[in-house]
């Protein structure tokens, strides 16, 4: 018993640590999203600033229950997300509760947070919101299947469906990262990589300067504050995951935002070069190219 | 006008089947936090970061899109835009305002959340500027919402109005720019005005 309160409070040091490195990387992306355009951008620390803006709103009000869980189905996605699978491989506070089968829950919390929010954004009445989240659902919906594909051929390379084994395997140089050793199924989870992280050309649904901006329409307030902080816990969980899964994972916090920086780095440059694709247009693209990368991956780890 | 057909147009009595969407309750006035420090710590806060809806009604805001443009950048100051009334805090009147607009800006006001700020950008806002006779244009905003800032100009340039956003950003710390809670203490007086000019009032008393 002890043990497990031990590591609730380990976990959620860890929480607050991935909470601030997330916000910091909303507020870089966005000044480096800027300096492309030719303009200077906010201050590193405008996410903060916004959050305690949105929550020293003093009017809040509420369409239902669902309303009102829809951001918190989200935060619970980002939080389950990073609670179950370890953030630094071998340390003892950053480890969290992986277990001998995360690599399934963890799945399942990548999709969790948007499903809470299509029964939130649905009760909110908002048209926009609706199509937004529909939007939403069916882009992640074609990009996780070469994510989960490239997960099946991970777990019959490793014999395993422990995030914690997999980075264990990974352990011992370069040479030992999945990156490496089975590339064609990195190749199918980077791709799906772009879909999920969302960023441009994969943001449409969020449409962050269109009159309808989403699925967060009709969200205000301490709503949106709940929102904005996941936006960065699950930003840096999602990036955390990739690490661990092809890129060898981190012995430290030092390796972890360097490997996690670097990566998010691939999808901001992507997405400031890139225009954005329409939702037919990228659900295609990822039943294409990246599913069948994907399905190659898993043919080649049944054949060994 | 028979009930069935203004049923089938929608109008009046037709508002039935989606006010269940609609809070009808009048607003209150939402005093500032009493200790000191924590209010200038959200005036702070507020100032800092301002959500505009921008609301095109006129020619006005062909002056609002350099802003977000390398040349002007407001995004530095902590400003951007964010296209729904329910998430922004400052709502930008870009110029004259016809009283068939009138509808939309009352609604998308009282949708926004208190503490809320208004800006009106040129001369149509104050005056009616060049459309002062005009038959379907209002004269002065500040009859229907409450204003924080006007922008007077015809064009205002978009050095103008970062200037203005610096005087609303000292309103906001000073904690001076309490628009919703005035609006919500003369809800009766603002309501009248409004009534009089939109006479077809075919929307919710009040539309949070």
């Amino acid at each position: 018993m002890m043990e497990v309160l031990k590591q609730a409070g380990y976990s959620l040091a860890t929480l607050m640590v991935v909470m601030n490195y997330g916000l910091l990387l909303v507020g870089l992306v966005t000044i480096i999203v800027a300096r492309v355009h030719g303009r200077i951008g906010p201050p590193i620390w405008q996410p903060y600033i916004n959050i305690l803006k949105t929550l020293s709103m003093r009017t809040a009000l509420s369409h239902g229950i669902m309303f009102y869980l829809g951001p918190v189905f989200r935060i619970v996605g980002g939080i389950g997300l990073l609670f179950f699978m370890p953030v630094v491989y071998g340390s003892s506070w950053m480890q969290n509760f992986s277990f001998a089968g995360d690599v399934i829950l963890v799945v399942y919390f990548v999709f969790f947070g948007m499903l809470g929010m299509a029964l939130g954004a649905a009760e909110s009445g908002h048209p926009y919101s609706a199509i937004g989240i529909m939007r939403g659902l069916a882009q992640n919906t074609a990009a996780e299947l070469p994510f989960a594909l490239a997960l099946m051929a991970l777990a019959a390379q490793h014999q395993t469906l422990s995030i914690t084994d997999i980075v264990a395997a990974q352990q011992g140089g370069i040479a030992h990262w999945n990156m490496i050793t089975n590339p064609v199924a990195t190749l199918a989870g980077m791709l799906a990589f772009f879909g999920m992280m969302m960023h441009s050309p994969f943001d449409v649904h969020l449409a962050p300067q269109e009159i309808p901006i989403g699925p967060p329409t009709e969200f205000h307030s301490s709503y949106l504050a709940l929102m904005q902080t996941n936006r960065s816990i699950f930003h840096a969980a999602k990036l955390i995951l990739f690490m661990n899964l092809f890129f060898g994972g981190a012995t430290s916090i030092f390796v972890m935002v360097v490997k996690t920086f670097a990566l998010l780095m691939v999808v901001v440059f992507a997405g400031v070069v890139f225009p954005r694709y329409r939702v037919e247009q990228s659900i295609r693209w990822f039943i294409r190219i990246p599913l069948a990368v994907g399905i190659l991956a898993v043919v080649i780890s049944a054949w060994k | 006008m028979s009930d069935e057909i203004k049923k089938v147009n929608g109008i009046d009595e037709g508002f039935d089947e989606i006010s269940e969407y609609f809070c009808d309750a009048r607003p209150s006035p939402v005093s500032p936090s009493a200790n000191r420090i924590v209010r200038n710590f959200q005036n702070w806060a507020q100032a800092n970061s301002i959500f505009i809806l921008g609301f095109g009604t006129g020619c006005g805001a062909i002056e609002l899109r350099p802003l977000f443009t390398a040349r002007y950048d407001v995004s530095r100051y902590g400003l951007f835009p964010r296209p729904t009334p329910r998430q922004s805090s400052l709502f930008i009147i870009g110029g004259y305002a016809s009283i068939k607009t009138m509808k939309r800006i009352i609604r998308s006001y009282e949708q926004i959340q208190n503490p809320k700020f208004v800006m009106g950008l040129g001369s149509c806002t104050v005056n009616g500027g060049m459309y002062w006779d005009s038959y379907n244009t209002i004269n002065r905003l500040d009859h229907y919402i409450p204003v924080d800032v006007y922008v007077a100009g015809c064009m205002p340039r978009p050095e103008s109005l970062i200037a203005g956003f610096d005087r609303l950003k000292e309103l906001i710390m000073e904690g001076k720019a309490e628009g919703a809670n005035t609006y919500a203490e003369n809800f009766d007086w603002y309501k009248n005005n409004q009534k009089k000019i939109i006479k077809n009032w075919n929307m919710p008393e009040y539309n949070w």
